[in-house]
Order: structure tokens, then sequence, then C-alpha cells
């Protein structure tokens, strides 16, 4: 194991039945890092999240979470993790306080640093104010605050963030990466995130792409970006176009196509020509539009399916693959 | 042990209750029902079957159906929880699942202790007047025996998923305790199976102390009731824990 890591898995795998709900997954999550797991509903990032967080018990495989064995040390694990749900789990009928109180007290945290911390956590996500409110009267946005409040109190080497964001507007959901990108510059944690948002996932220092259970592709966004099909999508309006697509096939074998009112041709990954040729190019060029691959592209390539087409849960598969059996 | 996540368990469960004052005051209406007018309605026809006033002698069952009804109702807050999402803060805690369910438990008896204390106040309506240390031993006893119907109450609800099918199953055990646990009617003279499914209620047990410690009557002994709704509070945790884990 990396000394730098905080998350190791094995060829976590995850069966119900003979239906696959996860399988192989190779993971790392090193300190200071925000790993992101990306993939349609259903694909598995949940049942991973709830493997790693010991309340669901791996099939095959193992992880390890600062050296502690998922397996053989759960209770070490649960202190070592910080989780912040994809559902609210706090008490509407508590403060917000006292929802803290009531974390430090089964992650039994020092009495005497109790007041310090949450005054700490509550200042961080401003909270301060309504600290003494009940839960019922926050806002969605207020919620995710405390709970990511809440999932510091103990110091965790690593927090898990089910998709943090769903359901929030774009101001909360910037607000919220903003607490988490400061968290990991501050304290140097790990970050585990599952999201379906190709651009959230931009936020990450390394993704791992999984679908139906496995994971398919892993690197930094850049890196990824070069499994898209095509390279840099050019798009040319020029005065003539026809001309300029016999230049383009003669002079730099590029094979373009009309498209719109212009033509649009493909640069191969890592392909340097585009310079030359819009400095070579023989005509005027009236408008130009470079369209750089994106994460979706890269999921559409592998899958050949939209990342947000599938939008049937891990639930929803089991019981099409039971059908499919003839179970049901 | 984890002592203090037990504590934080049972505090939260108990604030929860404090800030729901509808429950505690909605539960009087009960008692008061069957002390009032089953008492009253029944007691020309029971006084030579029970051989002393019959309002006197359901005094007792009506603080026991108090604790039976409040303890195993206050499970749903599990259900609750699961519902509302706080149930996945406690999993995910580093609690062991004996923790949770003996927090809840206590939390659970606290609250039915509560509602049988308010019950106990009506005492002096039947001309009952127990003394300060009649009052200490009956709270003791009404800790243990909802603490033992508490934990049949984790039992269920830990396998349950709605509200409604925890309606419908507690009902299912709840009314057969009560009216098999000699609340309403003295265990002597009583047909052979009934008398058999007397005996193995444990809430018979609960009741039998209470009256003991309240009009003086047993009908076992202090020690048999004692033995039987510890030991019976004792299987049920031992139940719930392993089924808690599963949930």
């Amino acid at each position: 194991m990396d000394a730098a890591a905080v998350l190791q898995t094995f060829s976590l795998s995850k069966y119900f039945g003979d239906f696959a709900a996860v399988q192989d997954v190779n993971l790392q999550v090193r300190r200071g890092e925000i790993v992101g797991l990306l993939g349609p509903n259903g694909a598995g990032k949940s049942t991973t999240i709830k493997m790693l967080s010991t309340l669901l018990r791996p099939s095959a495989g193992t992880a390890q979470l600062l050296g502690w064995d998922i397996l053989q040390h759960p209770y070490r694990v649960r202190q070592q993790i910080g989780i912040i749900f994809q559902d609210a789990s706090l008490d509407n009928r508590l403060t917000g306080r006292e929802n803290l109180e009531f974390h430090c007290m089964v992650y039994k945290v020092p009495k005497n640093e109790r007041a310090a911390r949450i005054k700490h956590v509550l200042e961080m996500v401003d909270l301060s104010d309504v600290a003494d409110r009940f839960v019922k009267l926050y806002s969605g946005g207020m919620k995710r605050r405390l709970e990511i409040a809440r999932g510091l109190l103990h110091r965790p080497a690593i927090l898990f963030l089910d998709e943090p964001t769903v359901g929030l507007d774009p101001q909360t959901r910037a607000t919220i990466w903003e607490y988490v990108r400061h968290l990991v510059q501050q304290y140097g944690m790990g970050v585990l995130m599952t999201t379906h948002y190709m651009e959230e996932a931009e936020h990450c220092h390394y993704i791992a792409i999984i679908d139906r259970g496995r994971i398919i592709a892993q690197g930094s966004p850049a890196q990824l970006k070069t499994l898209a099909a095509d390279g840099d999508q050019i798009y040319l309006e020029t005065a003539d176009n026809t001309a300029a697509l016999a230049w383009l096939r003669d002079t730099h074998g590029l094979s373009a196509s009309a498209s719109g009112a212009g033509l649009k041709f493909a640069l191969p990954q890592g392909d340097t020509r585009l310079g030359r040729v819009l400095a070579d190019f023989p005509q005027e060029i009236q408008r130009i539009k470079i369209h750089q691959p994106t994460l979706e592209d890269v999921f559409l390539n592998l899958t050949g399916r939209q990342i947000r087409g599938e939008e049937s849960d891990a639930h929803d598969r089991l019981k099409v693959a039971a059908q499919r059996r003839g179970k049901l | 042990m984890h002592w203090e996540g037990i504590c934080a368990i049972w505090l939260r469960d108990t604030k929860a209750m404090f800030r729901e004052r509808s429950r505690i005051f909605g539960s009087i209406m009960r008692p008061i029902l069957w002390l009032i007018i089953m008492g009253n309605g029944l007691r020309p026809a029971m006084q030579n079957a029970t051989g002393i006033e019959y309002t006197k002698f359901i005094f007792p069952g009506v603080v026991g159906m108090t604790l039976i009804f409040t303890s195993i109702h206050s499970a749903t807050s599990i259900i609750w929880d699961r519902e509302f999402g706080f149930l996945r803060e406690v999993m995910v805690a580093p609690l062991h699942r004996s923790a949770i369910v003996i927090g809840k438990a206590l939390g659970g008896s606290t609250q039915a202790t509560i509602q049988g204390l308010i019950t106990l106040a009506f005492a002096p309506l039947v001309g009952l007047w127990p003394t300060p240390l009649q009052i200490l031993r009956i709270i003791l006893l009404m800790l243990l025996i909802s603490f033992s119907l508490t934990s049949l109450g984790i039992l269920i609800a830990s396998r349950m998923s709605s509200f409604e099918g925890f309606g419908s199953i507690s009902n299912f055990v709840v009314m057969p305790l009560y009216f098999l646990s000699g609340s309403i009617y003295p265990l002597n003279n009583l047909p052979l199976w009934l008398k058999a499914l007397t005996a193995i209620n444990p809430l018979s047990y609960g009741v039998d102390a209470m009256r003991g410690q309240i009009i003086n009557v047993y009908h076992f002994s202090i020690y048999t009731d004692l033995m039987a709704v510890g030991g019976f509070g004792a299987l049920m945790l031992a139940l719930a824990i392993p089924m808690f884990n599963k949930s």
C-alpha cells in the first residue's frame, strides 16, 4: 500500500445472487486527494460506499483504510471515516448543535475538545447563527452543510461524499465545493465522492468511471479525456467551404464534412497540426469553434451510452436481471 | 462497552419525547377510560371475584397497560429513524449494535416509566395512597417491566419497514399480552387453557408484581415475578441485537 494512501480497495466485489452489483473494484485514495467515482445511477457507486463504510459486507475482495481492514476492524474503520449521505440523516427534532453533540458522543470525541470543535465546524459552514434552531427549520442547503460539519467533527482521515450536491441549487452546489476543496487543503484528508454529474467530476484530482459494477477507466480528468473517440472537433466557416474541404483533404489528409453553414473535422488525440493548418489556410476563416472532448464523450465512447440516459438504480437492474432469469 | 454511545442514544430519544408533549398527554386518556368507565362499570359484577374493590384491583393492571402500550410503541422510533435517515448516522458510527439496542431500550423504558408515573398519579382517584418507598419500588419495577417490553418492541421493529406493518403486528402482540395478563381479571379459577396462556405471558408476572407493590396481593411471588420479567427481557434483548444487525 502506497504510504500516502488513506484508502485502498482490493478487488472489492458485491453480488446479489448471481447479479454483480460491484465487481473487482480496485481504487486508491491518497491524502489530500479528491477521487470521484463517476457513473450512471445503478452503476454500483452507492454499493461501493456502503461496503467501504462497513454497512454492507463484500462478497469478495476487501479494502483497507489507513491499513485497517474493513472486514477485520470495522469499528476502527468507522472511526476514520466521515460520511455525507445522499439523503439527509439528521434528526429534525434536535437543534443543529444537538445533532453535533450526539455525533461527538458516539464518536468519542474528547470531552474537553467538543465545544471548541463544534464551534469551529459551525463557523466553517456558516451555521453559527442558527445552531440552536431545530433542524426541521433548516433549508436543504443548510442541512447539507450541517451534515458536512458533522462529518468532520471526529477528524476523519477520509470523507465519503455520496452524491453530495444532488437536489441543491447551483449556488449552494458551488459553496459546497468550496468547502470540500478547503477541507482537503487544510486537513489533507482524502475524499471519495460519487457523482453522476460530469461537471462535478471535473473538480476531482482523479476519476474512476464505473459502469455496471466495473471500473472501466480511471485517471486524471485530462488523462481520461484522451479516451474520447476523437480529439478536438474543429468547426470552420469559410467563404468557400467546398474548396476548403478539398484543401484539407489534399494538403493535410483530413477528412472534413459539411456541417451547417460550415465544415467540421476532427483531429486525433495528441495531434498538434491545428496551428499549422490554420496558418496555411488558403482562404479567410470567418468563424472557428473548437470543441474539446468532455467526460461525457469519454463515457459515450467507452460504453456506447450517455451517462444521463441510464436512470435506473441498482434495484431496478437487479429486477431486470431477475426477470431475465425468469425468477420474477 | 460504549457507555457514552448508549447514553447518547438514550438522551436523544428522551429529548425527542419531551418535545412531543402531545404524545405524553394523549396517552393519559386510555388509563382514565379504563379506570373510570371499565373500573366502575364492572365493579358490581367483579366485586366477589376479586375479593377487593374492583377499581383498586384493576389499578395496577391499568399501570401495566400504560407500560406495555408505551414500551412497544416507543420502538416505532426505529422505524421513524429509518424512514427519515437518522438511522444511517447511527449505523455508520463506531458503535456496537448492542449499544444501539440497549440505548433504544433504555430510551423506551424511560418514556414508558414516565407515562406509568403519570398513570400512578391517578391512584388517589381509586382510594390508593402509595407511600414514597412504595413509589420508589414501583418506579424500579416499571423500569424493569418496560425495559423487557421495549426490547420486545425493538425485536419487532427491527424487522419492519413500515409504520402500518408495525401497527398491525404490535396489535397482534399487545392486545393478547394485555388481555392474558390478569390485568382486568384475577388469575385464580381460570379454565386450564387460559391458565396456561397467562402463565407463559411475561406481563402476567409484571402486573402481579405491580399489584403486590400497590395493594399487597400476589398471585405468584415477587421473586417469581422479577425472575420471569427479567428473564424475558434478557431473552428479548439477546434476540433483538442480532436482528438489529441484519436490518
